[in-house]
């Protein structure tokens, strides 16, 4: 019966891209093309790919503030490991990806373990993140990078227009993210702790080991992210991410997962990005400054909020 | 707190010779960010002329760009530890004014490096980059390396209202021969010629965001303007991406040493250096004057820019490769 008709929550993200989509379009004619679209694949994969690790801790109705200061911290370790350690890309991008993930097992521990607010917990690790970062490459941006390790930021042609492997990586991992959540028993447990933890571990499911486990999933997008990001712009930046956690959890919001945990889909955050990103590159085509993308948002997030908190109150 | 009479008396009468006992000058230097690296260059500028004449530094700054609240609380721990000379570098240049006009009253000499307060007179002094003839400088620069093409000009920029982006991109216009408005303009002028305007937030990922979506507006692009070095590599990024690189000039302000070498590698045509040492090592050498004699500096003291290309354009002023290198700030 709730399978058949998807609530507004759910529908509503999509509507509001293809209603941007729409607008767009008659306003630019650059719009409407398959570059363009590529193009802004290309530039919301970074934080498309943060974002996956953001729902599935805002599914748990936690959240994590360290996200784009651990993807910085990511960026600079496979970099500078390439470079200065002279170690493989491969081998380097593993060791990047694996202090990301440390970081996620750190955030996890500290909430399982020791019963602290998500919140407080990585408000703290997104400082020391950005300490480390800072402190490991002397606040340099690290250059001359190994070809493989911008490879994902090359594209191919398909049928014309230019695709960037990173932006395929992205869909990739959300068909995934979506399958696992669907389809498996861990990914419905993630629900089921986010919905109600106490029942959930009355009924035998290990709620910790389920959290735990999606803190350091999370961290290890973000080394993903960290890579696409290194691959993008082809340097490591220690200034980079700066603003990722809050866009990361505006995707999240606009795609309709609920910030008090256990509802929401996936597929919504990555219409949720697509939205940011469509309406800064509509902007800048039509000559309009960016920063009303940035109003824009802000309106689009209370929006999507209401309809959460309607949707809610309806249910009851 | 309450204060005995006694305690007071004693207090007034003991300051004076406290501050004559100071024999070792104290100054402060309070920047928009700690991990800049024009910054964090600046502050070492500070810190080698302190070291040089004797003085002792204190070093803050805000904790992002814009973070006034942050850079007042330095302020007045500065001040607190003994600090007669300020050197701040303001986050935003309205706000910071009534804890500098606070400082003042006490005494304190303040000077603003880098860019200006608003208004400018409410430092003692402003040791900056003329940013306006730096924009000057790359335009004409480009209208020359361009030749006889007709022009078509994207412009990344810093973000709105920012003087110092305004600054740049008018002055740039000036040079090119086009459409602008004078110094003192807080608003982006604009020209048929430019195709396209976008906000880089002086940030290389952000630029080749904008860049991309300039193209995919305007197609073809013959001049870049960027606000900053980071900004100019994304567009290049952009560019390079788009198989639109070749025959493209792009002009950049900053001359950190990863842009010169950026100039000598032909991805940035030219890009106007300005010097964030000296105008700290200047602005220690004022304080510790203040402090010997009493003398304050004033006005506005021009930190020189030089512009850095590594192909001589006919008619405009330009210095090479080498000597950039050696004037860079950063890592060389």
């Amino acid at each position: 019966m709730k399978d058949k008709l998807p609530p507004l929550g759910t529908l509503g993200p999509f509507i509001a891209l293809l209603a941007a989509c729409a607008f767009f379009a008659t306003q630019s004619d650059n719009f409407l093309s398959g570059g363009n679209f590529s193009l802004i694949l290309q530039q919301v994969m970074v934080v498309g790919v943060i974002a996956i690790g953001q729902t599935l801790i805002i599914l748990t109705a936690g959240i994590d503030l360290s996200c784009g200061m651990v993807m910085a911290l990511g960026g600079i370790v496979m970099t500078k490991f390439a470079t200065e350690l002279g170690l493989p890309p491969a081998l380097a991008v593993l060791c990047g990806v694996g202090v990301t993930t440390l970081f996620g097992l750190v955030n996890g521990l500290l909430v399982t373990r020791f019963k602290l607010p998500p919140f407080i917990v990585t408000l703290g690790t997104l400082n020391i993140a950005f300490a480390i970062t800072q402190l490991y490459s002397n606040s340099q941006t690290v250059t001359d990078l190994p070809p493989l390790m911008t490879a994902l930021g090359n594209t191919f042609s398909l049928g014309g227009t230019e695709i960037a492997y990173g932006a395929v990586l992205m869909l990739l991992l959300y068909g995934l993210a979506f399958f696992v959540l669907r389809e498996t028993a861990a990914g419905r447990h993630v629900y089921a702790v986010g919905n109600n933890a106490e029942a959930t571990r009355l009924v035998g499911i290990p709620t910790q080991r389920v959290l735990l486990g999606v803190y350091v999933v999370a961290g290890f997008f973000y080394g993903i992210a960290a890579l696409l990001s290194v691959s993008r712009t082809g340097v490591g930046d220690p200034n980079a991410g700066q603003t990722e956690n809050l866009d990361a959890i505006t995707a999240v919001v606009l795609g309709g997962t609920s910030l008090f945990g256990g509802r929401g889909i996936i597929i919504g955050t990555l219409v949720g990005a697509l939205i940011v990103g469509v309406f800064r590159n509509g902007l800048t085509l039509m000559g309009v400054s960016s920063i009303y993308q940035v109003l824009v948002t802000g309106i689009l997030v209370i929006l999507a909020v209401t309809l959460d908190q309607l949707s809610r109150k309806g249910a009851r | 707190m309450t204060l005995k009479p006694t305690a007071l008396v004693a207090a007034l009468l003991l300051a004076p010779t406290l501050v004559l006992a100071q024999a070792q000058p104290v100054i402060g230097i309070i920047t928009k960010t700690e991990t800049n690296p024009f910054f964090v260059k600046m502050k070492e500028g500070a810190a080698e002329a302190a070291k040089a004449a004797g003085a002792k530094l204190l070093t803050g700054a805000g904790k992002t760009d814009g973070d006034n609240a942050g850079q007042v609380t330095a302020m007045e721990n500065m001040i607190a530890a003994g600090a007669r000379t300020l050197l701040i570098t303001p986050s935003d240049s309205k706000a910071i004014v009534p804890s500098i006009q606070k400082a003042r009253a006490k005494g304190v000499l303040v000077i603003a490096l880098d860019s200006p307060t608003s208004p400018e007179s409410a430092t003692d002094a402003l040791f900056a980059t003329d940013n306006y003839k730096a924009g000057v400088l790359i335009g004409q620069y480009a209208k020359a390396a361009l030749g006889g093409r007709a022009p078509k000009i994207v412009t990344l920029d810093l973000f709105p209202g920012h003087p110092v982006g305004a600054q740049r991109h008018n002055g740039f216009l000036k040079g090119f021969g086009l459409n602008t408005l004078p110094a003192t303009a807080n608003d982006l002028a604009t020209d048929p010629a430019v195709v396209c305007m976008a906000d880089s937030f002086g940030d290389q990922a952000k630029g080749q965001t904008a860049m991309e979506n300039c193209l995919q507006k305007a197609g073809e692009v013959n001049v870049v303007y960027t606000i900053n070095e980071p900004a100019a590599a994304g567009a290049f990024n952009a560019l390079k991406k788009a198989g639109k690189d070749k025959g493209v000039i792009i002009v950049s302000v900053d001359g950190g040493c990863q842009g010169v070498k950026h100039v000598g590698d032909g991805v940035i045509a030219a890009t106007s250096q300005q010097y964030p040492l000296k105008m700290a090592a200047m602005g220690v050498q004022a304080g510790v004057e203040y402090a010997r004699t009493g003398k304050k500096p004033s006005g506005y003291t021009d930190t020189g820019v030089t512009l850095i290309a590594a192909k001589p354009m006919s008619g405009v002023d330009s210095k090479d490769v080498k000597t950039g290198t050696e004037l860079c700030w950063g890592k060389k």
